[in-house]
């Protein structure tokens, strides 16, 4: 799941290399947490969050065979 | 971003091997001369080598390809991705198992991909593509769903003489439904609210 959030922001960014996303499992679902460059964070973002919300449609889409719960925070 | 720079006695010597440490050939980069060389007396005394910097051309298209596979990799194994293109508007088209997953409710899991992808590519490339990411004739049946739906509530909105509220859809859905019922004199269209719950109202005209 890291590996699929990372694959779908990092050509959306100018700083690649600044992409991170770090794994914390909470008792009733997993939370990613997405970190980029600051200049990036409007590329990741969009206008009104339509980004950010296309990228948690396919996130959550492609967890529906994992058992818990996900969420993607980001920044 | 690919590129190596190398040196040679001559500038062709420098891209010859540059492009044998790249694996590719002429056609598919771009060379920039950083220094011409020089021969030198008796090919000895003050030579100095031709220094180029080559550069891999990317194609956009193929990027956002790559981009849009890696993606439905992620759904099921099995996703081929055929691109049609014609000028300006470029069509992905995705086949495979899995590919419900892949649409979700009412296509909004493909048209989150196609916005990313429209996003990436845009991002990649200097023009502006206009693209359509499409799973299994998808859109064309979400056409004539969107048909059938605007035909049955126009009729409806006749015979109640009021108006009727379409749910919310994205903007090429709403245009579709426009331009069916534009041709019907009994009735207007129009969009209201603010997207995303942006969708159709259609009136009846008296």
């Amino acid at each position: 799941m890291k590996a699929l959030i990372s694959t779908i922001v990092k050509p959306l960014v100018d700083y690649p290399d600044e992409v991170e996303v770090t794994e914390k499992d909470e008792s009733n679902k997993t939370v990613y947490h997405l970190t980029v460059h600051a200049d990036d964070v409007g590329k990741v973002i969009g206008k009104n969050g339509r980004i950010a919300k296309s990228i948690r449609t396919i996130v959550y889409a492609a967890s529906s065979d994992t058992k818990k719960r996900i969420y993607l925070d980001i920044m | 971003m690919k590129q190596v720079t190398a040196s040679g006695q001559t500038t062709t010597d420098a891209v010859q091997t540059a492009l044998e440490q790249l694996n590719t050939t002429e056609d598919q980069v771009s060379i920039e001369i950083i220094d011409e060389g020089k021969k030198g007396m008796f090919g000895i005394f003050g030579a100095k080598r031709a220094i180029v910097k080559v550069t891999i051309k990317e194609d956009p298209i193929e990027e956002a390809t790559a981009y849009l596979k890696q993606i439905a990799r992620q759904f099921s194994e099995d996703v081929s991705v055929t691109v049609k293109q014609s000028n300006k508007s470029v069509s992905f088209d995705l086949s495979g198992e899995k590919i419900a997953m892949i649409i979700g409710k009412r296509g909004q899991t493909l048209n989150a991909l196609q916005h990313l992808v429209q996003v990436m590519l845009n991002r990649k490339a200097n023009d502006h593509y206009r693209i359509v990411v499409d799973a299994e004739g998808y859109r064309k049946r979400r056409q004539d769903t969107l048909e059938q739906l605007a035909n049955r509530l126009a009729d409806k909105a006749i015979k109640i003489k009021k108006h009727v509220t379409l749910e919310p859809m994205p903007s090429y859905e709403r245009k579709i439904i426009h331009s069916i019922l534009s041709n019907n004199s009994k009735i207007e269209t129009y969009s209201d609210g603010a997207e995303p719950h942006r969708h159709v109202v259609i009136k009846p005209v008296d």
